[in-house]
């Protein structure tokens, strides 16, 4: 006996929306509040301190700057993907969500050289309490850009199976793995300055 | 246009779509722009205020964007509305209440 799990491609009457639409915004309100609750922290603790580090002394802005321009670029190419399915094109969709991927990934590649060279020079979570809301901050955004690799990795692979059968639902999961993938650029967007510039 | 319910349209016309990519590019485009900004001011070495008010402006401007045309908000469904306005009603009070606690020390500098 088959369970099928209802309104993935129809709307729902009274929402409005998918199943799975609605599954995704209300994951992402909660996001929202998790990365506030540590926003929230950084304002205390930065305001609590007798002195606080300017970003720059720490942190290398170049290559944010390029961090900053790559996830920019990911969900530029993320809609592409998307709007590629809608238009029916699935060589454009593999083309564009690979671009995604790969930009995640060469995300992390900076990340990692940025922390590299942090321990390198003796600069840990423990040293102070700005490198400590520094890597508590990154490190739970790059987690993030991992699990947003991981989704996308998915549909670019063995999920697009789905593709061949129900194109539409597949459609649907490609955009609401794009709105994840666009609140991890938008997150990305404040962090940025707060921790390199401020 | 982002429903799922209306993708069976955006398929057949295309035009939709075609102005949602339009859009993006456009977006794109902003979000360079506007990082190029946000890193020149902070060579301008402006006052700790300034430079506090000005980042966050351009930040929610960025943010603004990629919310209001990559995520869809501009044409969305009332029922996400509602979910973000109870998030941002909650969100609030979680960022801000915490500041007022040390609301004397803010002041104070």
């Amino acid at each position: 006996m088959s369970m099928e799990i209802p309104y993935t491609v129809e709307a729902r009457p009274d929402t409005g929306l998918t199943n799975g639409k609605l599954g995704i915004w209300l994951f992402l309100a909660s996001e929202v509040m998790l990365f506030g609750a540590l926003f929230a922290s950084y304002v205390m603790l930065r305001v609590g301190a007798p002195e606080w580090p300017r970003g720059s002394t720490y942190l290398n802005i170049p290559l944010a700057t390029l961090n900053t321009v790559i996830l920019i670029s990911s969900s530029v190419t993320m809609v592409l993907a998307w709007a590629s399915l809608v238009k029916r094109d699935f060589s454009r969709f593999r083309l564009f969500m690979g671009i995604t991927i790969l930009c995640g990934l060469g995300f992390l590649v900076v990340k990692y050289f940025e922390y590299t060279a942090k321990f390198h020079h003796g600069y840990f979570p423990a040293t102070n309490t700005f490198l400590a809301i520094y890597f508590t901050l990154t490190g739970l955004h790059g987690l993030h850009v991992i699990g947003g690799m991981a989704v996308n990795s998915y549909l670019w692979g063995p999920g697009s199976a789905l593709w061949k059968t129900d194109p539409t639902h597949f459609t649907n999961r490609v955009e609401n793995s794009g709105l994840f993938w666009h609140l991890v650029d938008l997150v990305w967007i404040f962090l940025f300055p707060v921790l390199y510039l401020l | 246009m982002s429903e799922s319910h209306d993708h069976k349209d955006a398929q057949d016309g295309h035009g939709d779509v075609d102005r949602h990519v339009r859009a993006a590019y456009f977006v794109f485009g902003s979000l360079l722009v506007l990082t190029a900004f946000t890193v020149g001011a902070y060579f301008l070495h402006l006052p700790l205020r300034a430079a506090i008010t000005l980042a966050l402006l351009i930040a929610t401007v960025k943010g603004t964007l990629v919310a209001a045309w990559f995520m869809h908000l501009v044409s969305e469904r009332k029922m996400i509305y509602w979910m973000l306005g109870l998030t941002a009603v909650l969100f609030l009070p979680l960022l801000l209440l915490p500041t007022l606690t040390v609301l004397d020390r803010v002041m104070l500098r």
